[in-house]
Formats: C-alpha cells, sequence, structure tokens
C-alpha cells in the first residue's frame, strides 16, 4: 500500500483553478520526482498535502496519507501533523532559517514542539540529526548561526529540521535550484541516504530532469495544473506516451543550430586583470584586510566568438564582467575592446559602449517597472549622439522587437504584461537596438523553464550568426554552456583555471576542478523520441 | 476597512481645504471687524459656532485661520522635499564617498536640535511672522526626506535595471531623475501627508506661543493661546479651533495610512 495517495484532487483560488483532478502516489522508501515548469501547479501540489494554502484556497478530492484524508483534518490535527509526520524542505536556504536562533535551536525546536522533549533531550536529538545530515559537532556546533553557514550547508540545516523526527514523508521543493552544481550533488546524495535509512516516502519537487531523472523512483509530469504522465521512473523515458513529456526531454537536450565558429580578429583583450576589495578592519588599528575577487585573469575574445564563463557563486565571474562593462573600477590590468582601452565610470567614451551591451538573469528585476517596453527598449540610444528620434525611433524600437520574435504594437506595453520568457526577449532586444558587437550575457537563460530556455538559445545563436555579434556567456550551467559556446574558461577563486576549445574541455578536462564541475552536473541521458519542442 | 480610512481622511482633509479655499473669497462675517457688543455669543443661527471676546465670528475665523495653516504647512513641506529629496538621491547615487557623509552627517545636526526649539530662535531672531514659520518647519522636513529617499533609493541601486541604465551610458543623475524617483515617488507620497500633518501641529504650536503669523491674521494656534483663558466661561472659544486642529490633523494620518497600503506594493501582497 502506497504511503501518501492523492485522489482526484482539485484546487481553486477564488475563481481561478489551479489543479485540475490530479491523481498520484508515494510509496514509503521511494523518491518521487514531481516535474513541470512554472505555473504547473507542482508547488501548489506540495502546499495541498501539508494544507498551507493560501487565503481562499478550496480543495476537492481525497489527500490519502496511510489511509487518513488530510482535507478532512481540522487545522490542529495538521499543526500535529506537519514536522512530526510530514517534513518539508524549500528552495531558499537563506530565507528557511531565522537569522537570530543558532542552528541546535531550530532544529531542536520541532522536537520539543512535538515530542515535549526537555532542553537537553531535543538538544541531543538536534545533535544527532546534524551528524546525520554531515554536519559533525567539530566544525559545527550547535551554537553557531545561519549567517556563519554556506548555502549547502544551511540547506543541510533545512533537512535536518524536516527529518528530525523521522517523518514519512519528507517534500523537498527545488531543494536544490539554489545551489552550485558541486553543492547539489551533495544534497541530493544527502536525501537519496535518509530516505534508504528511514524508510521515508519522498517527494522531490523540481523543474529540472536531470536532476529527477537520475535519483527518482517514481516520476509525475505536470503541466497547468494536471498530470501528464506518472509512472515508474524507467518505464516513463521508455514509452514517453505524452508529447509534453517529449517536449520536456527535447528542451533539456535542446542543441541550437551554430555554425562553426571562424575568425582571428580579436574583439576584447583581458590581460593580468585584477580586482580587489577591501575587508572591514578586524580591529580599530589594523589595516584593512583586501579580498582579491579577480586575480590575474587574462584572455581574448574573438569577433563573432561566443566564449563561455563558468564557475561556482563567489568565483569572481560577476565581478570580472562588472570590469568588462566599464562599471567597476580595476587593480591593475589592462580591458581593451577593439584595441581601446576600458576605463571605469562615465568617462569611457559613449561611442565604444554601444559595442556592449548586457544581458541579466531575473528578467523580473531587468526593468524599470513604471516604463513602457518602447522606453525601456529605446534606453541604450543614450549612447548614440544622432539617435533616431520620433517615427524613426519607433521603426527602431519595432524592428528590434520584430528581430527577437515579439511584435511592433508591444512597445506601447508596460513590461507587467509579459512572460518571464518574453520578458527576456526584451531584455535581449534592448542590448541589440544600439547594433553591439558584443553581449555579456549573465546567466541569462538560467531562471527560464526548460521549453523556454531551449527558444532562447535559439534566439540568441540566430542572433549570433545574423548579425556577427560575439557573446560572452557566464552562467554555473555547464549544458547550457557547451550548447551554446565556441570556448569556454573555468574560474575558480578569481583565477582561470582551464579555457580551450568548448568540446575538448568538456571531453576531457585537465584541470581537476573542471573535471569535477562536469561529474557534478546532473545530465539527461535519454533521447525524446520525436522533434517537437512545443506542445 | 482600509477603504473607510481613505474616504474619511480624505474627506477631512479635503472639507478644510474647501473652507480655507473659499476664505479667499468669501466669509461669512469680515473678521476685522469688531463688534464688541456682540462678544463671546455661543453658536446661534447667525454665528453658526458663535463669537469671540471681540465679537468676530468664529467660523470666519477658522475659515481663514486655516488657510494660513495650511499654506504654512504645505510650502514647509515642499520646501524639505524640494531640498531633502535631491539630497539624498545625491547621497544615495554617491553611496560611500565624501559628499554623501557630508550630506547624512549634516542632516544628523539637524535632527539633532530639538525642532520646535530652533524653530523659536528663528523667529526670535528674525521676528514672528508667517515666512519665518515656514523657514523654521521647512528645515526640519530636510532631513526626514533625505533620509527616507537615500533609504529606498539605495536599495534601488542594486537593482538590474539600474545597472542596464548604467551599461546605457547614462550618468548618475539622470538614472537618479528617470529611474530613482518615479520608483520613491509613493513613499515621497506617504510621507509627505505625514509631515504635512506634523507641519499643521508644528504651526499651531508657534502661533500658540504667538510666533507664527501676527494679528489681525487670524490663525488657529492663536485662537487657541487667546481664548485659552476664557475656556471656563466660553467653551466654545476653545473647542473650534482645537477641534479643527484635531481632525485635520487625524485627517491627514488616515489619508497617509490609507495611501501607503494603497501604493506600497509589498504591503499590497501581503494583504491579499
Amino acid at each position: 500500500m502506497s504511503l501518501l495517495r492523492i485522489d482526484d484532487l482539485s484546487l481553486s483560488i477564488g475563481t481561478m483553478p489551479i489543479l485540475k483532478g490530479i491523481s498520484f502516489a508515494c510509496a514509503a522508501g521511494q523518491i518521487t520526482g514531481l516535474i513541470g515548469e512554472s505555473g504547473s501547479g507542482k508547488s501548489m501540489t506540495a502546499y495541498a498535502i501539508t494544507q498551507l494554502l493560501p487565503k481562499g484556497a478550496i480543495c476537492s478530492g481525497q489527500i490519502l496519507l496511510d489511509g487518513d484524508n488530510l482535507l478532512a483534518k481540522t487545522e490542529t490535527q495538521m499543526c500535529a501533523l506537519r514536522g512530526d509526520d510530514i517534513g518539508l524542505v524549500f528552495q531558499e536556504p537563506m530565507t528557511a532559517l531565522n537569522p537570530v536562533k543558532t542552528i541546535g535551536a531550530q532544529v531542536a525546536e520541532t522536537v520539543r514542539l512535538h515530542r515535549g522533549a526537555s532542553r537537553a533531550e531535543a538538544a541531543a536529538i538536534a545533535r544527532d540529526t546534524l551528524n546525520r545530515v554531515g554536519l559533525p559537532a567539530a566544525q559545527f556546533p550547535l551554537g553557531r548561526y545561519p549567517h556563519e553557514l554556506s548555502g549547502g550547508q544551511r540547506q543541510r540545516v533545512v533537512i535536518a529540521m524536516a527529518i528530525a523526527l523521522r517523518p514519512r514523508l519528507l517534500i523537498a521543493d527545488e531543494p536544490t535550484t539554489a545551489l552550485d552544481v558541486t553543492t547539489q550533488a551533495g544534497i541530493l546524495a544527502l536525501l537519496r541516504q535518509l530516505v534508504n535509512e528511514d524508510g521515508m516516502g519522498l517527494i522531490l519537487i523540481s523543474h529540472d530532469l536531470g536532476v529527477v531523472a537520475d535519483m527518482a523512483d517514481d516520476l509525475v509530469i505536470m503541466r497547468h495544473g494536471e498530470v501528464v504522465e506518472a509512472g515508474p521512473n524507467a518505464q516513463v523515458f521508455a514509452t514517453q506516451n505524452h508529447p509534453y513529456t517529449r517536449a520536456l526531454i527535447r528542451a533539456s537536450a535542446h542543441q541550437p543550430s551554430r555554425d562553426d565558429y571562424q575568425g582571428e580578429t580579436p574583439l576584447l583583450q583581458v590581460e593580468g586583470l585584477v580586482r580587489d576589495y577591501a575587508l572591514p578592519r578586524t580591529s580599530l588599528f589594523a589595516a584593512p584586510g583586501r579580498f582579491r575577487a579577480v586575480d590575474g585573469v587574462s584572455f581574448t575574445l574573438r569577433k563573432g566568438e561566443n566564449l563561455g564563463l563558468v564557475g561556482e557563486s563567489g568565483c569572481g565571474k560577476s565581478t570580472l564582467t562588472r570590469a568588462i562593462l566599464g562599471l567597476e573600477s580595476i587593480q591593475a590590468g589592462r580591458i581593451t575592446i577593439n584595441g581601446q582601452p576600458v576605463i571605469a565610470g562615465q568617462s569611457m567614451p559613449a561611442e565604444m559602449r554601444r559595442h556592449l551591451q548586457v544581458v541579466f538573469q531575473d528578467p523580473y528585476a531587468s526593468f524599470n517597472p513604471r516604463h513602457k517596453v518602447a522606453r525601456l527598449v529605446a534606453e541604450p540610444f543614450h549612447l548614440i549622439a544622432d539617435a533616431p528620434q520620433g517615427p524613426a525611433r519607433r521603426k527602431a524600437v519595432a524592428e528590434v522587437l520584430q528581430s527577437v520574435g515579439l511584435q511592433p504594437s508591444d512597445a506601447d506595453r508596460y513590461i507587467h504584461e509579459f512572460s518571464g520568457g518574453q520578458r527576456q526577449r526584451i531584455a535581449i532586444a534592448r542590448a541589440l537596438i544600439t547594433r553591439p558587437e558584443l553581449i555579456v550575457l549573465d546567466e541569462a537563460v538560467s531562471a527560464l523553464d526548460v521549453s523556454i530556455r531551449a527558444q532562447i538559445l535559439d534566439l540568441l545563436a540566430d542572433l549570433s550568426s545574423r548579425f556577427g555579434l560575439s557573446y560572452l556567456f557566464i552562467s554555473h550551467d555547464l549544458h547550457v554552456v557547451r550548447k551554446i559556446t565556441d570556448r569556454v574558461m573555468v574560474m575558480q577563486a578569481g583565477k582561470i583555471v582551464e579555457s580551450g576549445e568548448t568540446e575538448a574541455v568538456f571531453a576531457a578536462p585537465q584541470h581537476p576542478y573542471t573535471a569535477a564541475l562536469i561529474k557534478a552536473a546532473p545530465q539527461l541521458k535519454v533521447e525524446a523520441k520525436d522533434d517537437e519542442l512545443v506542445v | 476597512m482600509r477603504r473607510g480610512s481613505l474616504y474619511i481622511g480624505a474627506g477631512l482633509v479635503g472639507l478644510f481645504i474647501a473652507l480655507a479655499l473659499v476664505s479667499l473669497a468669501w466669509t461669512p462675517y469680515d473678521v476685522q471687524v469688531l463688534e464688541i457688543f456682540n462678544k463671546m455669543k455661543p453658536p446661534s443661527a447667525t454665528n453658526w459656532l458663535g463669537t469671540d471676546h471681540f465679537g468676530r465670528d468664529i467660523l470666519s475665523m477658522i475659515m481663514e485661520g486655516g488657510q494660513v495653516s495650511i499654506a504654512v504647512a504645505f510650502v514647509a513641506v515642499g520646501l524639505g522635499m524640494g531640498l531633502g529629496v535631491p539630497l539624498g538621491l545625491a547621497a544615495a547615487a554617491n553611496r560611500g564617498s565624501l559628499l554623501d557623509e557630508l550630506i547624512m552627517r549634516s542632516n544628523d545636526v539637524v535632527f539633532a536640535f530639538p525642532a520646535l526649539l530652533i524653530a523659536i530662535l528663528i523667529t526670535a531672531i528674525f521676528g514672528p511672522s508667517a515666512i519665518n514659520a515656514i523657514i523654521a518647519i521647512g528645515i526640519f522636513n530636510i532631513p526626514v526626506f533625505a533620509r527616507m529617499s537615500r533609504g529606498a533609493a539605495l536599495e534601488l541601486w542594486t537593482r538590474d535595471f539600474i545597472f542596464a541604465a548604467r551599461v546605457a551610458g547614462k550618468g548618475r543623475v539622470r538614472i537618479s531623475a528617470e529611474h530613482i524617483l518615479p520608483n520613491i515617488a509613493n513613499l515621497l507620497i506617504v510621507q509627505g501627508t505625514i509631515q504635512f500633518s506634523l507641519a499643521i501641529l508644528a504651526e499651531a504650536a508657534l502661533s500658540y506661543v504667538g510666533l507664527g503669523a501676527q494679528p489681525p491674521t487670524p490663525s488657529w494656534g492663536r485662537m487657541l493661546a487667546d481664548s485659552q483663558t476664557l475656556a471656563s466661561q466660553a467653551p466654545h472659544l476653545v473647542l473650534a479651533p482645537g477641534l479643527s486642529i484635531v481632525l485635520m490633523v487625524l485627517g491627514l494620518n488616515m489619508l497617509g495610512d490609507a495611501l501607503r497600503d494603497a501604493l506600497d506594493p509589498r504591503l499590497q501582497r501581503g494583504a491579499k
């Protein structure tokens, strides 16, 4: 008998249907992967199971935990279940912990609440649990505060809180999405191990097919609030009954068609770049320490070339980008574009700056919410002395919107009317309008759903060949970098540890760090059964 | 509930502003004319709020007094906003620089003085008048707006769209005007409403001690001061200006609260 069974669960908020009659089951000691893109209702399913629904949500159907209908329970009964029988792990380890309480107190809290354990007993259980999640007493005493831990360590604390009472069911909602690949591998291994040891059921919610495919015993694929396909992992991938399943697999492995790069003219040259930050003084009279974010980086980006820059958070890739864009002063070294030096600050000539544009990761933060698209897209025209005005300006905006696959009429709409993928297209349009030679893509597709990501990658590849654009493609996602770049550089602790032709680096990494990164990145090894990208 | 406080607040504030505006053209009686034989009459059909110790119509005085109070508060808050916001934006745009330190530390100095005492000092030196009251109240509004706009702007400066504007080659001044200011306008409106109510109180206090608008111009604060010794014989003399101040300030605070709820997207999301 299955641990959790969901029968014909429907959920609506107001008049808006969110879940439409979903059914699936989850067995003890097994991992059920719940996969879907944003808006598919996968997180709402988790909230429905725990009854942590937003105000005004109405549920129908059945959610049976060991034959007990959770929908029939009162809030008091649910409070007793949550944290005891059902554990929860959220995506963002930075906000899931209370910053003013020690990790020991936070893990012990659940124990004291549900078991009525004494302070000492609870602390002992907390200690055991932290040991189990790989935070041994020697380095991680109970008195540590969350800010003293890294993202991966915090996520381990969150997991410890969820499993302290050995729940029968653990729900992990995108537990590794905010983490680096090497950290992600560790967290996933830990979850697998806990499931095996405790025999609990795990619902692993993710948008990343690669992560789930390696882990899950059963798969549930959701779309628009419906379960489109469910079954054992191997069977789902073998049959791929539903077209959406095939589209997802296809999108995850999608390779945009690109011309082979030829060309020798250097566009961007970076030589011995160093950027230091002053650290806060440790005492009143000590000289402030210095942190070297970028440490002697040199490389050349040629005209029309797509260059990848890979590294984990804190490796200095953002600082490097800002320095190249002329927004960060540097302590040593030289950056030149077309032979002209980049100078930080306003003194950089506009004529030079217009050849350098940027697209950011978060499509929701990249635009001033109070301007219309026409004004947003035309902003870089500020760099051009004789920028087109009036009808000519409108025409330029319309052209650039069309070249990214949007309508000219979109120019008169506000940014909040667009989806994430459309916003990213607008961000690319804004970067294109000055006809730049180099676009820095700072994690430009990382926040997008796989199907949208595949489309944006196609668009980028197409624009690159049409306009002879060069990209500096910065990402933590190795598979995306592999698909879109000619050459790749791997950055670690401010230094470039390896660089070379993308395929060569991926096939035979020379540096141990590169090898570790490639090994840790989860990859979908299944082929889609047809070529449809969108259904 | 939230709607309610918006309507009540806007209604109260609107009423007093309307009365003050009407008094520019017409009042029931001329407040400059004294009718001593008609003094301290209780409210009646001819004098709705009664008459004062010189026989002047109190309703007319409240209307004209509102003119002074509202004008002084309005100009003073405008002065504070007009100087404070640019200073705050400049400090945020040059975060950590000498300019930032200079602006914010001078604000701290202004903040450190008890506002009303300095206002009394200013009017004592330059002589009591409505203009000096405006300057005195205005100066103490500057740091309020400077601090608030700097704080809000600092958060905005870290956003990607500001970064994009910098990549587009826009300078600090231009970014502050084009991107930062429209995004902190909500906060400014709300804070402006609340400062406005404080300025009304400050003006009343200055007039009360005789340092605001000078006779024969009526003002709420001085009406209170003039009538306080007569409060036991003719309570309506005190009640009329006192309630005017209370209702105006209450209305502004309710309006400010309701505007904050309506305009702040963060609170909106939480409320749902």
